[in-house]
């Protein structure tokens, strides 16, 4: 049956999570993330969009249903930028290829370069601490670039910094992924976020979540700043508002 | 540009205002105490609290008594840093095997407890009975005096980590000891020298207090202080007090310079730096 279905890099089917404490945080969740294909999920506060991330990372195990993840490089990057204090810049970025045990010059070179595509090659010596939110996050994107992952999961990577900086980080986002071609799994509760980023926006319902609708982004990429100004945009990201509105509880 | 600039200080003027308000505070407390000795206390009773400049005649300019006084400080702090090293070495072995696993925890925490309920000096002629009356009786009662914070805050620290944290060595692969090393020991550093500083601090008083109950071996601060109390040589009781008071703020500084030299550039309870 999997041969009718388009090839998936991440594929959910009919996953539940149910607590410990007997809190269901997802029921019956069916989503399939194609290679190269940049999905962002919203969904009201406590649907279990995060709880959804863990288990595609296998950080937690489904109770119900299956999980195919079809590929081992996978990029995690969470809300607070995770950073470890005592690291400089140079020692946080080259920290997960430490861990993966690359060799130095290795490790060195990647976080390197990465550093130079977040723009931030000038702070390499600095501590996490003196940096701005804005840059600790580009830090954060960094660290998980330097094992050039193929599946990248986001758990609301943005929501913790103003707007403005919020906006230049998605313009630096989508180089980056044009720029590298990975696949992303976005979580969100920005619904310009979500639509300017996204080549397909789902939507989830109220705990317990579930995939309530899916909305494909036509806007071609690279997708230009002024874009969040278009009216088709205004148009796509109204039914996709009107669409949380339904599944219960705003975002 | 600005509408108002603000001079900083000069580096007198910093100086006086780190410095001024405790030095204030003992010219304040050295007039009480002159006022007590020798507006209160008739010429006859006036041994009881014999004023500043005679404390220094007799115990600090008399070779002799400064000899006897500086020996027994000596002896003092070996005892309270031989027993402040190893109870930081048993107690940072106890709180990583206690953050391992839950279950070492539950059987071990309790215990740790204990060291801090057991009235430990009434244990003092149990311990001299049992190992006599030298070194090892003294570092033993230093180690349980000061063993509890050092364990209480290494585990605290070392369970302090954030889950996200957990979640992306768990992602790479990392297995215990490379989270411990890297994750867990350096994000416990802070609360650990926060456990050191007081550890440090009741290491000198189970030094001292430990000496003044054994009253047997070697002379450490606390047989002086009890000789001399009991000889009505007021002078050199309270040099001594004086002195077992300096031991102790010495190692708290010591501990807090440590601090801000090991995690002061990444973390903000390290506390203000000097002038």
């Amino acid at each position: 049956m999997d041969v009718l279905l388009p090839p998936s890099l991440l594929a959910f089917r009919g996953v539940g999570k149910r607590f410990p404490d007997g809190t269901v945080a997802l029921a019956g969740v069916d989503l399939s993330v194609a290679p190269g294909e940049f999905v962002s999920i919203l969904g009201p506060s406590g649907c279990g969009k995060s709880t959804l991330l863990r288990v595609a990372a296998g950080l937690i195990p489904a109770s119900d249903g299956m999980v195919r993840v079809a590929t081992g490089k996978l990029g995690y990057v969470f809300q607070d930028p995770t950073l470890l204090p005592w690291r400089t810049v140079q020692a946080n970025v080259e920290l997960f290829a430490e861990l993966r045990r690359l060799p130095r010059d290795e490790r060195r070179r990647r976080a390197t370069e990465a550093l130079a595509l977040v723009g931030l090659d000038d702070f390499a010596g600095h501590r996490p601490l003196a940096l701005s939110g804005g840059m600790r996050m580009r830090v954060s994107l960094a660290r998980s670039l330097t094992l050039e992952p193929e599946l990248f999961l986001f758990d609301e990577p943005f929501g913790a910094l103003d707007e403005i900086t919020r906006e230049r980080l998605n313009d630096e986002l989508l180089g980056l992924y044009l720029a590298k071609r990975f696949t992303a799994l976005f979580v969100t509760h920005s619904v310009s976020e979500a639509v300017f980023l996204s080549s397909r926006v789902v939507v989830m319902s109220a705990r317990p979540g579930r995939v309530l609708d899916s909305f494909p982004v036509p806007f071609a990429y690279p997708r230009p700043a002024g874009l969040r100004f278009a009216e088709p945009f205004a148009r796509l990201a109204g039914e996709v508002s009107a669409c949380l509105r339904l599944g219960g509880g705003s975002a | 540009m600005a509408a108002t600039t603000r001079v900083a200080p000069s580096g007198r003027g910093r100086w006086l205002r780190f410095w001024g308000p405790p030095l204030a505070v003992l010219v304040a407390m050295l007039g009480l105490w002159y006022a007590v000795s020798y507006l209160l206390l008739d010429p006859d009773r006036r041994f009881l609290v014999p004023p500043p400049h005679e404390v220094v005649r007799v115990s600090f300019l008399d070779p002799y008594n400064l000899e006897e006084l500086l020996d027994a400080l000596w002896l003092s702090t070996r005892v309270a840093f031989i027993g402040l090293a190893v109870a930081i070495a048993i107690g940072t072995i106890l709180a990583v095997a206690m953050s391992q696993a839950r279950w070492v925890e539950r059987s071990l925490y309790p215990y740790a407890v204990l060291t801090q309920t057991i009235p430990i000096l009434a244990m003092v002629p149990v311990f001299g009975f049992w190992f006599g009356f030298g070194s090892f009786s003294r570092v033993l009662v230093v180690v349980l005096f000061c063993i509890f914070p050092v364990v209480a805050n290494t585990v605290f620290g070392l369970q302090s980590v954030q889950r996200e944290h957990h979640d992306l060595f768990t992602l790479h692969g990392a297995g215990r000891l490379t989270r411990l090393w890297k994750l867990q020991f350096p994000a416990a550093l802070p609360s650990i020298f926060t456990g050191l500083r007081i550890s440090a601090g009741l290491a000198v008083i189970g030094a001292i207090v430990g000496d003044f109950f054994f009253k047997q071996g070697d002379p450490g601060i606390g047989i002086l202080i009890d000789r001399y109390q009991s000889r009505l040589q007021s002078e050199q009781m309270v040099a001594a007090i004086i002195l077992s008071s300096l031991l102790g703020i010495v190692v708290f500084w010591l501990f807090g310079f440590l601090a801000r030299r090991v995690v002061g550039s990444w973390h903000e309870s390290a506390g203000p730096p000097g002038p």
